[in-house]
């Protein structure tokens, strides 16, 4: 249950228009996902439609000799056949660096890479004159890990890079090496009473969106290219096809469709270029749907990371210093790597406040699954490695673990191990309060007052049943309460919001008012993705609270209108939000106006007062109606098109780590109750108690709903979710059946408790919110596992042979 | 092969299927009809969740030829499907609940404030659509985000509901843990189903909740 605590500032205000901001309004697309009617990219469908497939690398690291397709191009039904020779412009994509094959040319980097596609009259067909293609591969030993991608005689994943890291890093098999230092670790260290030391571990995690890449390439008569598709940010897609596909950007046009769901996995190109390349080559739509097994091997991943940490403190717990090394597996193509980099060294110190520190995070190209933007972007893998040192260090002085977090929270003004001031509302220690001070979920929930009937595997006979669903291990019915220990345990994390280190990050709307059928009715144009999040939501709130309007029309994304970034960093609702709120502005600047010529003569407000729009009137800001908007508006309509940017940003140094890199934080704190079957080691999380500052709730239901995915997301990494990669960089485990993400039994109750202090940089206070509460969540319920068990668990996934030592 | 069975109460016929076809396939592509999702295609995720003569099953794992003559319900018939079954029930009990609160007697359930929720009318296309109660459900306690999995949620919900109209917690968990979800963190389908629940208990169809809350 949701508790919205309001803190009431000038920023935050209420709309005076129905329908506004700070109003859980429902979703737009919400009856046509639950009626099914909702066009998803893999439900497209175009009359002369072709299938296309792809056929994928079944080795990490291995020469490609020869590839033959006449086979393939003989099968009845298929239209074509493309490899690397086949490509007509260029022939690499990447975010940041270009360095990732449309179609693997000479040798495959990683296990799963794109080799061939075809285009069939049926998906079966397709695929198995996939399977026909014969591909001479000369395998080569796989590069792994740190001591195989930087040994002497590392085989380079990149010979002859060029790109802009490429010049600073110790290694070329390092995409980027970012190190942070400030203050006097040495002498601090002379200083300190008590210090812990840990290396820990955090295995890869798959974004596991439910659904699969997909898309839909249409062929234009222009010769261009129109494609409906399911991203996170369509601007980018384009400008990495047109290339590709030997077309101007303009001739390239993106229209979003359905997504099922992203958390970072949309972000680089998955089918986009394939399915253009096969439409352009046989002159016929083509749709490619990836099924889940392809998925695992058709976008990034989470990095996993290595960590050491060490810190320092005087005898009552104050930080004195900090150092770690976080190394990061970027796999074989560089995906947004560099940028996970920057995170995991920025925020490596957490929370806190800590003035010396000596901070080196950098991510290796390896022959594993390429890794990139999840949900928490490198902050992630940090905050495991430094709440566990809160633990740790808290254990050793013999305190409190929450009374240590709050004696060193950092509060607005506090410096980051970047030098950059946190210059709005830092309530670390008092969202911490916030979880530490909600009473304990009963014990023993299994335990029903009297054998019930209905519930299965109940009884024990006696006066009192057992609820197995309520246990570990569940309808398994591995026990009854023997072996059951309970923990409980805390974390709290910063994530930053935006795009960071000087990139130019903006969004673009395009606002159009008028009258419709004698109602004004606002469109609002963006080219936002939505993912699920609920940005269209919020943005028709934006739009009745500043022009004062009920009817809002939500234009579908596309490349027609300006860029508006990507959907991550949890950047929408501050960015296209921000940018829709300018462009309301404009337009209402222009009615005035147009009110003021035309109707100026009839009241005097329309000469000296503040005017707003409200209700579907102009009216004084003493609430007196001065003129209808329709009216106002007559037959004409107002458009305004706005860029929308944050503060400008600046590059961490390369040496020093030092630069006013971020634009604005988001804090989340969780507390996790666990039961844990001792001799199995199967855990169950009772509850995972969150509390977090949005800065305001535009819609409260939709925050609170993403605080509850993305804490169950880290309860995911905690103890189940891992893609197992072998020795030889190959993927074990790429299926639900194998890959396990939390179904509702695994999910615990999730109370959240909203903070809403403004930060006055951000369009009406606002913060980021989808990602910090994924940070957080996952330290906690190890943590909690730590106090039920007694275990030191460095590692996640928390696996049930780390518990029995089995 | 040529395949013909009844879907959402309509004879339908499928030519040229091919034998590897399941369910899910011919609903989709064959017979206009994606509303059931494919997320996984082996039966762990329960996107594709449809009703079987009665029985909720997982369509990626029903092969096509295995339904010749039979029934089945999908997300897209769902509302007809619920309609029937309160027709079949009987309005009886209609005029005496209409004045209950639903989100009251819902118990630990439907947490969101109702007076809050507001949503214009006429916007978007699928408005004026009759829906399930427990379609409705999950719009008003903000139980969809990317929807992906909300078809196949509704389907096993929907049973659910119809067999035991007051379900613990647990039973709602139980009852939906064959179904994956990674937007949410389930809580708010919890606390669609507990609605969907409370509403039918205090009254047929949604017909408990005043018309402007919407």
């Amino acid at each position: 249950m949701a508790d919205v605590t309001r803190t009431p500032t000038d920023l935050t205000q209420a709309s005076a228009t129905r329908g506004g901001i700070g109003e859980s309004t429902l979703r737009p697309d919400g009856t046509l996902k639950v009626t099914g009617e909702f066009a998803y990219s893999s439900d497209l469908w175009h009359e002369d439609m072709l299938w296309g497939c792809t056929l994928r690398s079944p080795h990490a690291h291995a020469e490609i000799r020869s590839v033959d397709v006449s086979e393939a191009l003989k099968t009845p039904g298929v239209h074509a056949v493309l490899t690397h020779d086949d490509l007509p412009a260029e022939t690499h994509f990447g975010l940041e660096i270009r360095d990732q094959p449309v179609l693997a040319k000479d040798r495959v980097r990683y296990h799963g890479e794109a080799v061939a596609i075809v285009a069939a009259d049926h998906p079966e067909t397709a695929r198995r004159a996939a399977a026909k293609i014969r591909v001479d591969y000369a395998e080569l030993p796989p590069v792994h890990d740190e001591e195989s991608a930087l040994g002497d005689g590392a085989t380079l994943l990149h010979p002859g890079r060029a790109d802009h890291h490429a010049g600073h890093v110790p290694h070329p098999n390092i995409v980027h090496r970012q190190p942070v230092r400030r203050g006097d670790v040495a002498a601090a260290k002379a200083r300190a009473d008590v210090v812990v030391a840990g290396d820990y571990e955090v295995g890869m995690q798959d974004q596991a969106f439910l659904g699969p890449e997909s898309g839909l390439a249409v062929p234009a008569e222009d010769g261009g290219m129109d494609l409906y598709i399911a991203t996170q940010w369509l601007h980018v897609d384009r400008d990495q096809l047109a290339p590709v596909l030997g077309l101007p950007p303009e001739k390239v046009r993106l229209t979003l469709s359905g997504v099922g769901g992203a958390f970072g996995a949309r972000e680089d190109l998955s089918m986009q270029a394939h399915a253009c390349l096969l439409a352009q080559v046989t002159d016929r739509p083509v749709k490619i749907v990836y099924n889940r097994y392809e998925s695992f091997f058709g976008h990034v991943h989470r990095h996993p990371a290595k960590l050491h940490y060490e810190h320092g403190a005087t005898r009552d717990g104050q930080l004195l210093y900090m150092t770690c090394r976080i190394v990061l597996d970027g796999g074989a193509y560089a995906s947004s790597s560099p940028a996970v980099v920057g995170n995991a060294a920025s925020l490596s110190a957490g929370p806190y406040a800590v003035d010396n520190v000596d901070i080196e995070a950098l991510a290796l190209y390896t022959n594993n699954p390429p890794c990139g933007a999840m949900r928490g972007f490198g902050a992630v893998q940090a905050c495991f490695a430094y709440e566990a040192q809160m633990d740790k260090l808290a254990a050793a002085l013999e305190m409190d673990p929450v009374e240590l977090r709050q004696r060193n929270a950092m509060t607005q003004g506090t410096l980051l191990p970047t030098g950059q001031r946190v210059d709005s509302p830092a309530p670390v220690a008092e969202i911490l309060r916030r979880v530490k001070s909600r009473p304990l979920p009963p014990e023993k929930q299994w335990e029903t007052s009297a054998p019930d009937p209905s519930a299965p595997d109940r009884s024990t006979g006696g006066a009192r049943g057992v609820d197995v669903r309520a246990l570990p291990g569940g309808l398994s019915n591995t026990t009854h309460g023997e072996g059951v220990v309970r923990g409980v345990g805390y974390a709290v994390g910063i994530k930053n919001v935006g795009f960071s280190e000087g990139f130019d990050d903006y969004s673009t709307a395009r606002v159009r008012l008028e009258v419709v059928g004698g109602e004004p009715v606002a469109m609002v144009h963006t080219a936002m993705a939505e993912v699920g999040q609920g940005g269209v939501t919020v943005h028709a709130q934006i739009a009745r609270t500043e022009l004062g309007v009920s009817g809002v029309t939500i234009h579908p994304a596309d490349t027609q209108v300006g860029s508006a970034g990507s959907t991550s960093a949890s950047r929408q609702t501050y960015m296209t939000g921000g940018a829709i709120k300018a462009a309301c502005e404009a337009v209402r600047e222009k009615v005035l106006e147009r009110g003021r010529a035309e109707f100026g003569s009839y009241h005097p407000a329309w000469a000296h007062a503040e005017l707003l729009l409200e209700g579907g009137k102009v009216v004084t800001d003493g609430g007196e109606v001065v003129a209808d908007l329709a009216e106002v508006l007559g037959s004409s309509a107002i458009e305004e098109e706005v860029e929308f940017r944050h503060r400008p940003t600046e590059a961490f140094d390369l040496t020093t780590g030092q630069g006013f890199g971020h634009v604005q934080y988001s804090f989340a704190a969780h507390r996790a109750v666990v039961e844990v079957d001792t001799e199995l080691g199967l855990v169950k999380v009772v509850e995972l108690a969150c509390a977090q500052d949005v800065g305001k709730a535009l819609n409260p239901l939709s925050a609170v709903g993403q605080i509850q995915g993305g804490t169950t997301q880290g309860l995911g990494l905690a103890v189940m979710e891992e893609i197992l990669v072998d020795p030889a960089a190959k993927v074990r485990n790429p299926s639900f059946t194998d890959y396990l993400i939390p179904t509702i039994l695994d999910t615990p109750t999730i109370p959240v408790d909203v903070l809403e202090l403004a930060d006055e940089h951000a369009p009406y206070g606002l913060r980021g919110i989808g990602e910090a509460p994924t940070l957080s969540s996952t330290p906690a319920v190890v943590a909690a596992v730590r106090n039920a068990t007694g275990l030191d668990l460095n590692r996640v996934p928390v696996r049930p042979e780390h518990l029995t030592g089995t | 092969m040529r395949v013909t069975f009844t879907v959402n109460g309509r004879r339908h016929e499928a030519d040229d299927v091919w034998e590897g076809e399941s369910l899910l396939y011919v609903l989709r592509e064959r017979m206009g009809l994606p509303g059931s999702k494919n997320a996984c295609e082996q039966g762990e995720c329960g996107s594709c969740t449809v009703r079987l003569d009665g029985l909720p099953v997982c369509a990626c794992l029903v092969a096509a030829g295995q339904v010749e003559g039979r029934d089945v319900v999908t997300v897209e018939g769902l509302a007809d499907y619920a309609a029937r079954r309160e027709e079949r029930a009987g309005n009886a009990e209609f005029a005496g609940s209409n004045a209950n609160d639903p989100a009251s007697g819902a118990g630990s359930g439907a947490s969101a404030a109702d007076e809050q929720r507001w949503t214009p009318k006429g916007a978007g296309p699928g408005s004026g659509t009759r829906l399930a109660p427990v379609q409705q459900a999950f719009i008003d306690a903000g139980a969809v985000q990317c929807g992906f999995c909300t078809p196949g949620l509704l389907v096993a919900a929907d049973e659910l509901i119809e067999r035991n109209a007051r379900p613990s917690d647990a039973d709602i968990r139980e009852a939906l843990s064959g179904n994956l979800c990674r937007c949410t963190g389930y809580e708010k389908i919890l606390d669609a189903v507990r609605l969907a629940a409370a509403r039918a208990d205090s009254g047929p169809a949604g017909s408990a909740e005043p018309e402007e809350a919407r």
